[in-house]
């Protein structure tokens, strides 16, 4: 980026809160996803004004722009696919109201999700949507994600948590909507925005509803010798209309990953496990932790272990939190996929995946949300070569389709990005993609904020990068 | 009707069957709109012939409504131009129902009681109750953006929708979402949808997930003093554990409302037993579901609550009475619902207001419809729901000239005072002659040239339902 506009964004955000250098933007090249982008500069607003002012001066020199929280995403939402300017708000941190009372809080977009939960914590109340990378990812990047989490199976995703937004349009111009009352007049704009992928507008304030702690939290543990009774167990509690907080499954090669790594006391020679939350109130959650622990057992778990303490809750869930981290130190990259399918195809979908596995030569494992059939499989390989990296992209293509085939979807967390955009054909017409895209063009014209993400671009998979240990350090899912 | 529209209208006989095709006045006439019937009313069996009818409507610019059942119509604006009614309950199929996976998805001429049916031979319910159940569909309750009391435990639509399929105004079958419970592919183009009076786009198909039919649910009713009561029992409630399927204040000019509505004026609603409501006192009616030591548990606490903020009375419902618990429980929830349809028969000139607070508010902004009310002498009648949505029906005893200045008065200060309080208000029905001088949609905001541009997204030449919304969209 050249000198004179350099200057003016220096001048905008202070000199000290823009990067240029080669060697300074390195981290920013990246996200949790195996894409790769550089942007030509990177910009740290401290206050809406400045994003407002970033965002007429980026409009009047028709340079790219893309919003960035954590940039612990998985799709390359918040990489510059297109170069330009990567806004990060990690200086925009604060928690700007708390409404304990009516059981809300205004925050700025880089408020990391954990510490907002850790900080209504004393008032008994937290935000509710949990994903796995909450200790370092943004309530902003959680809002332009639609973000969710394990717990999300009984509490809802980020959507279900915002009720109004403060943002800044492509245009320039600074817009509230959604209202801290129910049903905001009007069309639901708020209901757009949040998981619009960064696309329509840059996020500068954010209306959380907080959610009551639960009296009481159950963890189960249940055990299989077969992954299909853990797939039928989860199938089975569905449509007993048993709903747990949240039902997380791995499998017998997750397991063995994560205990080697997190000593979650884990089974080691198990086919699978269902780590499961119920909770509520005393009676409720004593009750509902019986009845999971029935339909276990009526589907041959081996064991069923009842956490017995909250010490020995955490670590179990400090397992499920730090999988991904885990399976990076067996293999130095790895691809996820995120597709989500019928509950009551988890049993014939897991099946599948195995002899996708077997056909393409690559090892599968599967940690991820049962209950709410949000599917991780996980391609490990060697990025230096080709032919595995090939093989694993295939294999996870094919996964994908499955998913879609059996009525499923091809992101149930992640978000489409720069890293699903070609698969997007499998989900929509032309029509309805052309229909989306008008929809951006009104908020975003020239698509001029956060180019070339969501929808195809004409190009083969061949472009997609990899990198070795590029996930070594993400807790994802 | 002009001989230009007839001429123009009898080249829908291409599209549209003949048994599909309405003209016969008598029948335009229940369409109506504000007293404006259009020139033809279609009955379409397929998203298909939809999509030609609003290419068509499109090229002649003529302007269509969507409507299922019509019990909602009259909310809104009328519009400013209304020549083709678009009836959808032809399209009342159940297109995929997989229990197992609790996922559905209709069609949105559906009647929601047929759904409700279905649901319930599995074990399973849809929280989407409206009200004009008995008639309403699917389409029309999500269209209209109306509520029910369930909200309290299960969120509105907007929670539990998981995709659409629809028509655009320009003739575009487009989609949002999908048929499984978690999505983040596109935009989540249903979202502006849910309330938009059909000014969007005509919806073809509707996903959503289902829920486990609650086993066992206790009715409780508690009666207090004054308003301020009753909302610090709300209060009490929120910040305690409790997690209540319904929690409603009910004002006594609505109890006296509904204890005065029969199931000779509601077909097939069974009449409210004595003891539930309190004409003179403000009653808390909430109920929970769970097994016996739940149901136990939560009575206990409520009862302390209730005591605690000044009950003068605290009841399970049914308790001592013959009548089951369910049937008397269902009873009064089955009037919780139907308030509007109740209070609309009450009075010529009957005016529904729904004000938005934050939940902590109520209290205070049933205090700003006492004062506004005051002067006028003009009788209320309210009903809050426990998560920050009250609906107050005001009525006058005449549809006159002065009831309408008393009304204009009274909701102007609604407005501003919600707006105070961190919400907003608006004018769900009136009488029609009125809608011009009530501001029904409330103050504008800085998001309507938001809304605008989703507006000319969906319906480039403003055919859909023009006027209607917020603003005259």
């Amino acid at each position: 980026m050249d000198a004179r506009l350099l200057a003016e964004l220096q001048k905008i955000v202070g000199a000290g809160n823009v990067l240029h250098k080669a060697e300074d933007m390195l981290l920013y090249e990246y996200d949790g996803s195996v894409e790769i982008a550089r942007p030509d500069c990177v910009v740290f607003p401290a206050s809406t004004e400045q994003v407002v002012a970033v965002v007429a001066f980026a409009k009047r020199e028709q340079i790219p722009l893309v919003g960035r929280g954590a940039g612990t995403g998985l799709s390359g939402g918040a990489l510059a696919r297109h170069g330009g300017i990567l806004t990060v708000f990690s200086k925009m941190n604060r928690i700007l109201k708390l409404d304990a009372e009516n059981q809300q809080a205004v925050v700025q977009p880089g408020v990391v999700n954990a510490d907002l939960s850790a900080a209504v914590a004393h008032l008994g109340l937290h935000f509710a949507p949990d994903p796995s990378s909450q200790k370092a990812c943004t309530i902003g990047g959680n809002v332009s994600e639609n973000s969710g989490g394990p717990h999300t199976l009984a509490y809802g995703v980020t959507t279900n948590h915002v009720l109004a937004l403060q943002a800044v349009l492509p245009t320039g111009e600074l817009v509230r909507i959604g209202s801290s009352a129910p049903d905001t007049t009007g069309y639901d704009l708020a209901g757009l925005f949040v998981g619009s992928e960064g696309t329509l507008a840059l996020i500068t304030e954010i209306t959380v509803k907080l959610t009551r702690l639960p009296e009481e939290t159950k963890t189960l543990l249940a055990i299989f010798d077969r992954v299909e009774d853990a797939t039928e167990a989860v199938a089975d509690m569905t449509a007993r209309g048993v709903t747990p907080a949240a039902c997380e499954m791995l499998d017998g090669w997750s397991l063995r990953a994560v205990e080697a790594y997190v000593h979650a006391g884990y089974p080691t020679d198990a086919a699978a496990v269902l780590l499961i939350d119920v909770d509520g109130l005393r009676e409720a959650a004593a009750a509902q932790s019986e009845q999971v622990a029935e339909v276990c057992s009526a589907h041959h778990a081996r064991e069923v272990r009842v956490a017995k303490d909250s010490k020995e809750r955490d670590l179990l869930w400090k397992g499920r939190k730090n999988a991904f981290a885990a399976v990076g130190r067996i293999s130095p990259s790895y691809y996820v996929q995120d597709g989500v399918i019928p509950r009551t195809k988890l049993p014939a979908t897991l099946r599948r995946i195995e002899e996708i596995g077997n056909k393409y030569g690559v090892a599968i494992g599967n940690i991820f949300h049962a209950g709410d059939g949000n599917l991780h499989p996980i391609v490990p390989f060697d990025a230096r070569d080709k032919e595995q990296f090939r093989r694993a992209v295939a294999a996870s293509d094919e996964i994908i389709e499955f998913c879609v085939s059996v009525g499923g979807t091809i992101t149930g967390e992640h978000g489409v990005g720069m890293e699903k955009d070609r698969l997007m054909p499998l989900m929509f017409s032309e029509a309805e993609l052309d229909f989306m895209k008008r929809v951006r063009e009104a908020y975003n014209p020239g698509g001029l904020l956060n180019p070339e993400k969501i929808f195809p671009v004409s190009k083969g998979c061949g472009e997609i990068h990899s990198r070795p240990g590029s996930r070594s350090e993400a807790s994802l899912g | 009707m002009s001989t230009r529209t007839d001429s123009v209208l009898a080249q829908l006989e291409s599209i549209v069957d003949a048994g599909a095709r309405i003209t016969a006045p008598e029948k335009l006439s229940g369409y109506a709109i504000g007293g404006v019937s259009p020139a033809i009313a279609l009955q379409p069996s397929s998203a298909q012939e939809i999509i030609e009818i609003v290419k068509f409507a499109a090229a002649e610019n003529l302007a269509i409504v969507p409507c299922g059942a019509r019990t909602k119509l009259e909310m809104g604006l009328p519009p400013r131009k209304y020549d083709i009614a678009l009836d959808l309950t032809r399209m009342d199929r159940i297109v995929a129902y997989d229990p197992g996976d609790l996922t559905l998805s209709v069609e949105p001429g559906i009647l929601l009681r047929n759904l409700h049916q279905e649901l319930g031979k599995h074990s399973q319910a849809l929280p989407i109750g409206a009200p004009f159940m008995t008639r309403a569909t699917v389409g029309g309750t999500i269209a209209s953006g109306v509520d029910n009391p369930m909200r309290q435990f299960y969120g509105t639509v907007r929670d539990f929708i998981l995709g659409v399929e629809f028509v655009t105004g320009d003739g575009v079958l487009g989609k949002s979402g999908g048929c499984v419970v978690k999505n983040v592919t596109g935009y989540d183009l249903h979202k502006p949808m849910i309330g938009s009076l059909g000014t969007l786009g005509i919806l073809t198909k509707i996903n959503f997930r289902t829920f486990p039919a609650p086993q066992s649910i206790r009715g409780f009713t508690a009666f207090f003093s004054n308003a301020q009561e009753a909302a610090a029992c709300r209060d009490a409630m929120a910040s305690s554990p409790l997690r209540p399927l319904l929690f409603e204040i009910v004002s006594p000019g609505a109890a006296k409302l509904i204890e005065s509505s029969t199931s000779a004026t509601f077909p097939g609603a069974p009449n409210v037993p004595p003891g539930i409501l309190s004409a003179d006192s403000w009653t808390v009616l909430t109920c929970f579901t769970g097994g016996e030591p739940v149901l136990g548990r939560c009575e206990a606490e409520l009862r302390r609550m209730a005591e605690d903020c000044g009950a003068n009375a605290f009841a399970r419902i049914g308790a001592n009475g013959a009548v089951p618990e369910l049937v008397q429980a269902g009873a009064i929830f089955w009037r919780l619902r139907e308030f509007v349809p109740i209070a609309l028969e009450a009075s010529p000139a009957c005016t529904i207001t729904k004000i938005s607070v934050p939940p902590e508010q109520i209290d205070h902004a049933l205090a700003a419809v006492r004062h506004a009310t005051e002067d006028h002498s003009l009788p209320w009648a309210a009903m809050a729901r426990g998560v920050g949505v009250i609906y107050v029906a005001l009525l006058p005893t005449a549809r006159d000239e002065h009831a309408m200045k008393c009304v204009a008065e009274a909701t102007n200060r609604i407005h501003a005072d919600s707006e105070r309080l961190g919400g907003h208000a608006t004018i769900p029905w009136c009488p029609t002659e009125w809608k011009q001088s009530l501001n029904i949609w409330g103050p504008q905001h800085g998001d309507l040239a938001l809304m605008k541009k989703l507006k000319s997204v969906f319906d480039p030449r403003g055919i859909l339902a023009p006027g209607r919304f917020v603003a005259g969209i």
